[in-house]
């Protein structure tokens, strides 16, 4: 205030009268610049944020095309999609009907086998092999292992039991195995992504 | 910042005298840790362990920073650059025993430095800044210490990272891209690996400077000692130098006993074997456990296997970061002006119970999870949280104090005199 009103000896005082007003000029410069940084800083922190994003070829693995002709019914294959476990499923028509019987209304995730699978590919049930608790894999899908008290799939870390369908029944596990986008190309090709 | 009657520093010689008129850094480590420093006359064996956590630290960094020379932070040959540095590389395998058990050996000393500050009020008024500090080191820890153990990239390495980031998937509505932003990927994989290298070498360095923080936050008011009286006057206090770096010392050669013990004769004994099998993305191990430093908060986790309101998976988050995030509170829940807990006959009850019950969480957290193990599980979270919530404030309220000595000083001379009296009683 004192600076700014304050007129040099033989100047005008009329532009130094000027700056009382409010918001003086000079305010007005410093909220401008100080604003500016902080838009200026906003943006370069943006490509730090994003670096840490799935990169590229990260990314271009999220298609994958699975042969799906030897799997008989009642066989399951494990294999990856994105760097993570993907079961392939035939189902057998009795553990369809096993499936159906189910009351959906009494499910944690309500779904049905339909819901699940595609269009008059009723058998085929593809999820991810992630347990939907924390992570682990399930056993159920290779020769022998342990398919839990609904005959599906059963996590080893805590217990969690999925159903002929990948839902959740029993256990920690807050959402059915999760059902990845996929199309089928053919009667024996899928493209899952 | 300090008492009046500390000693000032003096440089003897000319070349130290040059060097204080220019950085006079000597003088800073004189009022530090010198004879610059007044320290309570009467602190105990539990004081040391502030200093043996700072030695644990410095053990780690010059480990790790020449380790970080023979690894290589790659999906693909991460394995087999450590089991090269166990093989092949000179004095690798004594490097490597060093780093993983002075992990150890460093969350040991802090878990008993946070049971000292609990013990004897540590974290009372005027040392508040003191204890908020240590929290904010203690959490910096845990972050260090699971990223470290991803990097061997064994099966318990791959799969601890898959259950750690996969709480953030726990996060309502934005929880599985914030895990997706964290690993790089949408499952642990080589983007995972090297920003977890790459935090793990930094994050130590943060870790001191925090540690230099609250040392700086601990020498305004001085260190509090095992009667909770303040310094009243000269004769309650003693030089650091040498008084407590000679104590100090005597405590740092228990630790590397103790450490030479653990590393020489049973370096595997805190590990797990599964971490000698190279990651597999598509298949568990059977019994996932963390370290045993984290036991405690994965029993905490476990608790929770019901939805109420929130899904009992964010529950579990929830709770094991909150069990945490509660001693930033501590401060402000123990109203109770007696620091001691020497001189808090119900809190000292208490103390002891909570001990017991973090035990119980840790053999709970490594244990399987059957329905016995979940029940002691959530019967020891309850009482884990009713401790600081309800226990520690109503104890504050309702306790009667025994009495308290008049300074530090009469509490050593009372000491002494008990003690020649007993001795003179046996010489009769």
């Amino acid at each position: 205030m004192a600076i700014d009103t304050a007129v040099p000896p033989g100047e005008d005082p009329a532009p130094f009268q000027e700056e009382v007003s409010d918001p003086r000029r000079r305010d007005f410069i410093n909220i401008a610049a100080v604003a500016w940084i902080g838009v200026g800083a906003g943006v370069v922190v943006l490509p730090l944020v994003n670096q840490m994003n799935p990169s590229a070829d990260v990314l271009a693995q999220s298609t994958t095309e699975i042969d799906i002709s030897k799997i008989e019914p009642g066989q399951a294959i494990k294999t990856t999609f994105r760097k993570q476990p993907l079961f392939v499923r035939n189902l057998t028509p009795k553990e369809i009907s096993e499936a159906d019987a189910v009351a959906v209304s009494s499910l944690r995730d309500p779904q049905t086998l339909e819901e699940r699978t595609k269009t008059g590919k009723k058998n085929w049930l593809i999820t991810l092999g992630v347990c939907t608790h924390l992570g682990c894999v399930p056993l159920g899908a290779g020769e022998g292992e342990n398919k839990g008290p609904f005959g599906g799939y059963f996590c080893p870390c805590h217990g969690s039991a999925y159903d002929t369908a990948g839902r959740i029944r029993q256990g920690p596990a807050p959402r059915n195995l999760e059902v990845p986008q996929y199309t089928f190309n053919s009667d024996t090709v899928v493209t899952v992504g | 910042m300090s008492f009046p009657w500390a000693k000032h520093y003096e440089p003897k010689v000319p070349l130290m005298r040059w060097l204080d008129e220019k950085l006079p850094l000597p003088r800073l480590v004189y009022n530090a840790i010198g004879a610059g420093y007044p320290v309570p006359r009467n602190l105990n064996y539990f004081w040391n362990f502030g200093v043996l956590a700072g030695m644990a630290l410095v053990i780690q960094i010059v480990t790790g920073v020449v380790l970080a020379m023979h690894y290589a932070a790659n999906g693909g040959v991460a394995f087999g650059s450590v089991e090269s540095i166990m093989r092949d590389v000179n004095a690798g395998w004594f490097l490597r025993y060093a780093h993983a058990n002075g992990a150890s050996m460093f969350l040991a000393v802090v878990y008993i430095h946070i049971g000292r500050g609990l013990y004897y009020g540590s974290y009372k008024a005027p040392r508040e800044m003191v204890w908020l500090l240590g929290v904010v080191i203690f959490l910096l820890m845990m972050a260090t210490a699971f990223m470290g153990y991803v990097l061997p990239w064994g099966q318990m390495s791959f799969w601890g990272a898959q259950v750690i980031t996969g709480f953030f998937s726990a996060i309502p509505v934005v929880g599985d891209t914030v895990r997706i932003w964290l690993l790089g990927g949408f499952a642990p994989d080589n983007a995972a690996l090297n920003r977890f290298f790459s935090l793990h070498y930094l994050l130590p360095f943060v870790i001191a400077g925090v540690i230099i923080l609250h040392i700086w936050a601990l020498h305004i008011p001085g260190s509090s000692n095992p009667t909770g009286v303040e310094v009243k006057s000269e004769q309650d206090t003693v030089p650091f130098h040498p008084y407590y770096t000679a104590k100090d010392g005597v405590g740092v050669g228990v630790f590397l006993l103790v450490f030479a013990c653990l590393m020489f004769f049973a370096p595997n004994l805190l590990g797990h074997p599964d971490n000698y099998i190279e990651a597999n993305p598509l298949s568990t191990p059977a019994h996932i456990v963390p370290e045993w430093y984290f036991l405690p908060f994965y029993a905490i986790l476990k608790s929770f296997t019901a939805d109420f309101f929130l899904p009992a998976k964010l529950w579990g988050v929830l709770a094991m970061f909150g069990s945490i995030l509660l001693l930033f509170f501590l401060p402000w829940l123990d109203s109770s002006p007696v620091r001691s807990a020497n001189f808090r006959p119900k809190l000292r009850i208490f103390l002891g119970i909570l001990l017991l019950d973090v035990l119980l969480l840790g053999y709970v957290g490594g244990a399987e999870a059957n329905a016995r193990n979940v029940i002691l599980g959530q019967i020891a979270t309850a009482y884990y949280f009713a401790h600081f919530l309800i226990i520690l404030p109503w104890v504050a309220r309702s306790e009667r104090p025994r009495p308290m000595p008049n300074s530090i000083m009469e509490a050593v001379l009372n000491k002494q005199e008990g003690t020649s009296i007993t001795h003179s009683a046996a010489t009769a």
